[in-house]
């Protein structure tokens, strides 16, 4: 259990390589072997979706995975979002609409909400209350995150990226 | 200021967001500090028990672990943790040691700690401590603890932490005399803060220097700076308190807690840094509880429903300790019983109850929330049964405007001037009645609608702000132009670096982007107040204020010395100062700051201001309304539409202040329908995950109006600031439980227990043959 693996993943589009024991989960492994720290855990054991990054298109919370599992996938974390300086449309509609306050669950929105927006790219305000109901936040009470959800996907059916 | 005042009153956006929505923010578990090591620590898993013996040997020889520790190995004298708010007298029987000793109290109560160099190794040596315990029978009821059967501690000879008797009038008198009379019983349950981001720190603990350095504080920082120097034997100066992006506090986070000196201890130990970031099973065991209350409340009135007085017992759950803030549970919600209302005489029995539970500790409008909970209710009761609309029945007992200032009475210990401040409690009201079409629901109580029953129930408040010591500021302009202000406030998640700089822009006349805001960190300012009670606005905002109208004064002076002229003929304006009628000659701020700096390394362009508020206490007030569906076959009970007004004196920031309303009222709908800590008999935590500790999603939400009324700005401070942090929960139970009452009224259901689940109400549509 302890013996270590090496692991190569592509995290935000860079091949990253790393020694892990196979009982490290996927979020551990981010923080504690890569720096991504953006990502954050909540509960730890999957049901407030803090830590939730997109592994090959789906939106996975990475305490419930293990590293290895991860070997050979292509993984979105908070930090692979904004393009360079550029906040992508989505950040910038939490920031316009006040969709966060301490931040803490804020990476999980984001991620989850990418995967969202590119399964269904017009949902409707019930479908985006439903699909994030997997994320918890103390903060905001959501309405702000469903506004910038929604806000977010009509701008980019307008084409801003 | 320029009467324009670009920045105060708009909806700016927050400065804060960039680096929590690039991933970039630093909260306490991102830090990482060379040759840093982890702790993990033991937790009782008994709710009573003696501690026979510990066996550390087995953890300690696991290869990784760096050292293990539990009481007896602590070489300096335990301290207790302090009280810090509502510190009556016997408390101090029942203050707790960062680790328990011979005895464990409460599921999670520290017994010992494991250092490692990694998490996972930590944990694994934990398996591997070997702790004898004798248990003992377990005290979890407020009833249990009363009759003293089974002692907690037993020096002390009594579970009563302690018990006073508070009022004003002649309560018994009003009471004799009373055409009408109600007494009932309430419970507000037990749940918490449950914050996103769990406790975490790191301690760098060098005893030669000697210096010890906590990462991961926040809250009150210059408070605990103080007690962990007096812990540790240090000058004050010696402890620094670092405080870092923190992921919500609602109250739990920030407060002394036993890992604030185990984590120094275990530094000290192995002359490393030690980090502990709490997991969420630890969090709903280690972090205060709090609302735990059974109240007994009792109303007089006339006929036509003018309340004549009110009489209450107030039992507050302690749990197995008095921490820091413990009893400003149940003590506020005695001193709120009255709420906003035309109450000639109370008289209230406050008693402060030790079980074998988590201590307890304040959550968002501690007391507040579960003295509207019962007055609200009982209300409602009296207004059915004196066949009076509720709305009305409150209108009637409301304080009139000319009745405030109002002074309340000493009803906590000690707080003899509390007074509520100017106000208009029946606008408030009406405002709310008016959005919610009151009129229009009256008379359709009880109507169903598509199969399920609705109900129309409303609830006012009164709430108190900006309590504290004086908050500290100070604003420095580098000679680059870029303005930093440094509070000994913190930021708990709300937006507080936004609405500083807000009110400095507007203050300095300077573009916003120019400031950055540094919070909370010992090292940042000599002294500071620190953050709740809703008072970061009103404390920290004033302090910012009056640090720019001292810089504005500073700037004059250097401008002064720079043109050689009398500083009688210049002027501050639009960020500059500037000379002659025409203006013509003119010093930025950013040339006085380089003009300060060449004049010798100990002269600034900067200022320093702290902001008293006397004792003087903003009251924010308002109503809150609840349009409930309840499915008579289930049980299950939606809230359709919510709305509520709450008086802040003055909008800082708009969304800002919409955002801590909606915020609220959603973690108020969790505490009405969902959080629940539940213990069986043996004081076993049976919701020790977030599976059965459920917290409110976005499934549950109802469509919301939040009003922020600015009709009754502050007296107590310029820019006529209340506080707004809390006002969208304080009374979200009180109105939910009364729409469903009313939603229910065809079948007598009361509510008068929180939470409201379907189970419960199952059980009690079906005693009602439903």
């Amino acid at each position: 259990m302890t013996e270590k693996h090496s692991l190569t993943l592509t995290v935000n589009g860079q091949t990253r390589r790393c020694e892990v024991e196979p009982r490290m989960t996927l979020a551990d492994c981010l923080r504690e072997k890569l720096d991504l720290t953006g990502t954050h855990l909540g509960c730890e054991h999957g049901v407030c979706g803090a830590c939730t990054v997109i592994v090959d298109g789906a939106a996975i919370r990475s305490c419930l995975m293990f590293a290895v599992q991860a070997a050979g996938t292509e993984i979105t974390t908070v930090e692979g979002l904004a393009d360079g300086d550029e906040l992508s449309v989505l950040q910038q509609a939490f920031h316009d609409n006040f969709a966060l306050q301490c931040g803490f669950c804020t990476p999980g929105f984001l991620t989850t909400a990418e995967t969202i927006l590119k399964e269904n790219p017009s949902p409707t305000r019930a479908e985006v209350q439903s699909a994030i109901s997997g994320n918890i936040c103390r903060c905001t009470g959501y309405v702000p995150i469903i506004d910038a959800i929604l806000e977010a996907a009509d701008r980019r059916r307008k084409g801003e990226k | 200021m320029t009467a324009s005042s670009p920045y105060i009153g708009r909806s700016v956006k927050r400065l804060e967001d960039r680096r929590f929505l690039t991933g970039t923010g630093r909260y306490i578990d991102d830090v990482k500090l060379p040759d840093m090591a982890v702790m993990a620590i033991y937790r009782s898993p008994h709710a009573h028990a003696r501690i026979r013996s510990i066996d550390l040997s087995a953890a300690k020889a696991l290869p990784g672990v760096i050292d293990a520790f539990c009481a007896s190995d602590i070489t300096m004298a335990l301290p207790l943790i302090p009280l810090r708010l509502a510190p009556f007298k016997g408390f101090e029987r029942f203050l707790q040691q960062p680790i328990a000793r011979d005895k464990v109290r409460y599921v999670g109560e520290p017994v010992a700690v494991v250092i490692a160099s990694d998490r996972y190794i930590a944990e694994d040596a934990l398996d591997l401590i070997e702790v004898d315990f004798d248990p003992l029978p377990a005290v979890t009821s407020v009833d249990q603890a009363a009759s003293g059967e089974t002692l907690i501690h037993e020096d002390a000879g009594e579970n009563m932490g302690t018990r006073y008797t508070v009022g004003r009038g002649d309560a018994d008198e009003a009471f004799r005399n009373a055409p009408y009379t109600r007494r009932e019983r309430f419970t507000t349950n037990r749940h918490g803060a449950v914050p996103m981001e769990t406790r975490g720190m790191i301690a760098e603990f060098d005893p030669d220097t000697p210096l010890l350095r906590l990462h991961g504080a926040t809250k009150v920082n210059f408070f605990n700076r103080r007690h962990l120097a007096a812990a540790f034997d240090l000058p004050e100066d010696a402890v620094e308190l670092i405080e870092t992006d923190v992921g919500g506090g609602f109250g739990a986070r920030g407060e002394l807690y036993p890992e604030d000196y185990l984590v120094p201890i275990a530094s000290r130990r192995v002359r490393r840094p030690v980090k502990w970031t709490e997991d969420r099973r630890e969090n709903l065991t280690a972090t205060n509880h709090s609302r735990d209350i059974v109240c007994d409340l009792e109303i007089a009135a006339t006929d036509d429903g003018r309340i004549l007085g009110m009489r209450a017992t107030v039992q507050g759950d302690m749990g197995a300790y008095v921490r820091t803030n413990g009893g400003v549970v149940a003590s506020k919600a005695a001193q709120f019983l009255p709420g906003p209302y035309r109450v000639p005489s109370f008289s209230c029995d406050v008693q402060f109850l030790i079980t074998n539970k988590t201590p307890v500790g304040t959550f968002r409008g501690p007391g507040r929330f579960e003295a509207n909970f019962c007055r609200e209710r009982l209300l409602d009761m009296v207004a059915a049964d004196l066949n009076i609309d509720p709305a009305e029945l409150r209108l009637r007992n409301l304080m009139e405007p000319a009745e405030l200032p109002f002074r309340i009475g000493e009803l906590v210990p000690g707080d003899v001037n509390a007074t509520f401040d100017r106000g208009n409690y029946p606008s408030a009201l009406n405002r709310m009645l008016d959005e919610v079409g009151y009129a229009d629901w009256k008379d359709r109580q009880g109507e169903i609608i598509d199969g399920r029953a609705h109900g129309l129930g409303i609830a006012c408040f009164i709430e108190s702000s900006a309590a504290g010591p004086p908050e500290t500021a100070r604003i420095a302009v580098a000679p680059d132009g870029s303005i930093e202000i440094r509070t000994g406030a913190s930021s708990v998640g709300q937006g507080t670096e936004t609405g500083l700089a807000q009110i400095c822009a507007d203050y300095l006349v300077v573009d916003i982007d120019r400031i950055h805001v540094l919070h909370g960190s010992t090292t940042l300012v000599p002294s500071g107040g620190g953050t709740f009670h809703s008072r970061n606005t009103v404390m920290a905002g004033n302090a910012v204020r009056k640090a720019a109208e001292a810089l504005r004064a500073r700037s004059i002076e250097l401008a002064a010395l720079r043109w050689n002229t009398d500083a009688a003929g210049l002027e501050y304006r639009d960020g500059a100062v500037h000379r002659g009628d025409g203006g013509e000659s003119v010093l930025s701020l950013t040339e006085l700051a380089a003009f300060a700096r060449s004049r010798g390394p100990d002269e600034a362009l900067a200022a320093d201001a702290a902001f008293d508020n006397e004792g003087k206490l903003s009251y924010s007030y308002g109503a809150h309304a609840a349009l409930v569906a309840v499915d008579i076959a289930t049980g299950v009970v939606e809230v359709k539409k919510y709305v509520l007004t709450e008086e802040i004196g003055r909008a800082l920031n708009p969304a800002m202040v919409q955002g801590q309303a909606v915020g609220g009222l959603v973690q108020g709908l969790g505490g009405t329908f969902l959080d629940h800590m539940v213990y069986d008999q043996d004081g076993q935590l049976l919701t020790g995950s977030f599976a059965d500790y459920l917290l409110p999603t976005s499934t549950e939400l109802p469509e919301i109006t939040a009003i922020a009324l600015e009709e009754s700005p502050s007296e107590f401070n310029p820019m006529g600031f209340k506080g707004a942090g809390e006002g969208g929960i304080v009374a979200v139970a009180a109105a939910v439980g009364n729409a469903v009452v009313h939603a229910l009224n065809a079948h007598g259901i009361q509510i008068n227990d929180l939470p409201i689940t379907p189970d419960r109400l199952r059980a009690a549509l079906r005693a009602a043959g439903a």
